[in-house]
């Protein structure tokens, strides 16, 4: 626990003592801003019964913001250290991979949270000028942050694995890119598809990713993707952890 | 304190190491020398539990590296080839950290990272971020995080590459310093670093060991041909005839030089000193010597003459 924190703690630092993670912070500020100010637009045209953070999850910034910074956030993690050959140095001292994984892994998470955490100013704005405490209370902003940490848990966890694939940060965002892509597209293609269909579409309807977050924004927890996410997160951290390790058998 | 038994290691691209076996005593200062690619750095990298053996065993203390790989690796401190550390980092936070990586308390890792900081001469820099410190100071650094600790032993990957002069000294000066409470190995490519620091030589080449031996060993193995030049001013014949006559001279080479001078090279039968003889030879017939130099062996020579022995004295 003592050796988590202190590798933890580490790369927390070395997000926010560096420009690269305030560039980070400062794009994604920039689509809230700007999702934000489509999302008064919205709401001057004509008045609506839904919370505002479905108001905001309906500009589809959300998935344009989570699509972009993770495979940022996370292309540093393990591919950095390959390249200037600290990771020789921290895996010969007497931690264990499962630690190094782990905390890469909640640093990332930290950062990624802190990176959305100016989304509750502007949501906090349109409840105060709309006078209408219904349009937001503190249930359902739970459960958006709920949705938005389990989102980013899965293509997180993506980013991590992709990181300890290669060398190159390049290299490692764009392969965690592509697979985000490819879940995004997942979701996509589930949404289209007919309500009653063969097994094969109702295992794709599982990863109707888009529907799911919307439940979250409305402020409805069901379990069902919780555990998805959930398990998926944990199938991608292992297979990190499967492949820091392949330096011992490959 | 290391015992590497039949160690092969191989890549998806081919050899790098191929049976070896050799063992180190505790307290010794071992040194692996060979060109690059011998398989020096895969060799420390199996014994720091990097990289995990093809076959073989390899024992630190008597602890398997690959079953017990925890507690070995807090047994060593191992500083890689080009000694990469966190360049965001300043001095005293980046050894702390490592200190807490390394199993030390909070208390104890404070004690230690002053300790070491003073050993490495690292304490007007503490505060400093260690991308703005020169070479020197980072390769004092790299010692220091593998000091601070006090693991038994100590793997350096080539630890005075890329240093000045003065700098190789003093990092080698501190190497000397922790033979006999702490077991070195160190690997290097020059041949005088080994001869100055080490107490026994492992020489690899291409993936096998080729001798291992004391430096002083390995040097009167090599001298053995050595040629010893001198250039005399004195009349021609007179000096080959000195030459011919003298036993102890196996083969000569007389050949003009600037001035008056003439340079000999003389080859010695049985690997003898030829010096003393040559000089007390000149101060008898009161001729003017200007340079008597003995042909040292160079790590080339020494790769050439294991490796290929026939084919040199062909050549």
């Amino acid at each position: 626990m003592g050796t988590w924190w202190t590798l933890t703690r580490r790369e927390l630092a070395g997000f926010f003592l560096s420009l690269r993670g305030y560039i980070i912070i400062a794009a994604a500020v920039f689509l809230v801003g700007y999702s934000f100010v489509v999302l008064l637009v919205n709401l001057q045209r004509e008045p609506t019964p839904m919370p505002v953070t479905e108001v905001f999850y309906n500009t589809q910034f959300f998935w344009l913001i989570l699509l972009l910074t993770t495979p940022v956030i996370t292309m540093r993690l393990f591919a950095h250290e390959k390249f200037s050959g600290t990771f020789e140095t921290l895996m010969t001292t007497p931690v264990s991979d499962l630690q190094v994984v782990l905390a890469k892994f909640a640093a990332a998470m930290v950062f990624y949270v802190v990176m959305w955490l100016p989304l509750l100013p502007c949501l906090l704005i349109v409840r105060h000028f709309t006078y209408d405490s219904a349009a937001l209370d503190p249930g359902t902003i739970g459960s958006t942050y709920l949705g938005i940490l389990l989102l980013g848990g899965l293509f997180i966890s993506l980013g991590c694995c992709a990181s300890a694939l290669t060398r190159s940060q390049g290299i490692a965002a764009m392969i965690s890119l592509v697979f985000g892509a490819s879940v995004f597209m997942l979701a996509w293609i589930a949404d289209q598809l007919p309500a009653r269909a063969s097994w094969q579409g109702q295992v794709l309807a599982c990863f109707t990713f888009f529907d799911q977050m919307r439940d979250f924004v409305r402020g409805v927890v069901d379990t069902r993707p919780v555990v998805l996410l959930g398990s998926l997160s944990l199938f991608f951290l292992f297979l990190t952890l499967r492949v820091v390790e392949s330096r011992r058998w490959k | 304190m290391i015992e590497v038994a039949h160690l092969t290691k191989r890549y998806a691209g081919g050899t790098a190491v191929s049976d070896i076996s050799f063992s180190v005593r505790r307290g010794e200062i071992v040194g692996l020398l060979g060109p690059n690619g011998a398989g020096k750095s895969t060799t420390m990298r199996i014994l720091s539990c990097y990289l995990a053996a093809t076959s073989g065993t390899v024992r630190v203390a008597g602890l398997d590296v690959f079953h017990q790989s925890d507690e070995v690796r807090r047994r060593i401190g191992y500083m890689p080839e080009n000694n990469p550390l966190h360049y965001d980092m300043r001095v005293r936070e980046y050894l702390k950290f490592r200190a807490r990586l390394k199993g030390l308390t909070r208390r104890r890792s404070r004690e230690r990272v002053d300790l070491v900081t003073e050993q490495c001469g690292l304490t007007e820099v503490s505060r400093r971020i260690i991308g703005q410190l020169s070479k020197g100071y980072r390769q004092r650094v790299g010692l220091a995080d593998a000091l601070v600790h006090e693991p038994e032993l100590i793997i350096l990957d080539e630890p005075t590459i890329g240093l000045d002069p003065n700098q190789i000294r003093a990092v080698r000066q501190l190497i000397k310093g922790l033979g006999g409470s702490h077991t070195v190995l160190v690997s290097t490519h020059i041949l005088s670093e080994a001869e100055m620091t080490c107490y026994r030589v492992v020489i690899m080449y291409e993936g096998r060991i080729l001798a291992a031996d004391t430096p002083e060993n390995l040097q009167k193995l090599m001298s053995s041909d050595s040629q010893v030049i001198a250039e005399i001013a004195a009349p021609e014949p007179e000096l080959r005839e000195c030459w011919a006559q003298m036993a102890e001279v196996e083969q000569f080479d007389v050949s003009a030089s600037e001035g008056d001078y003439f340079r000999c090279a003389l080859t010695p039968r049985d690997g003898l000193d030829l010096r003393p003889l040559i000089f007390a030879l000149v101060r008898e017939r009161g001729w003017t010597m200007r340079e008597l130099t003995r042909n040292r062996h160079s790590l080339e020579d020494i790769y050439v003459r294991v490796t290929r022995p026939d084919e040199e004295d062909e050549g």
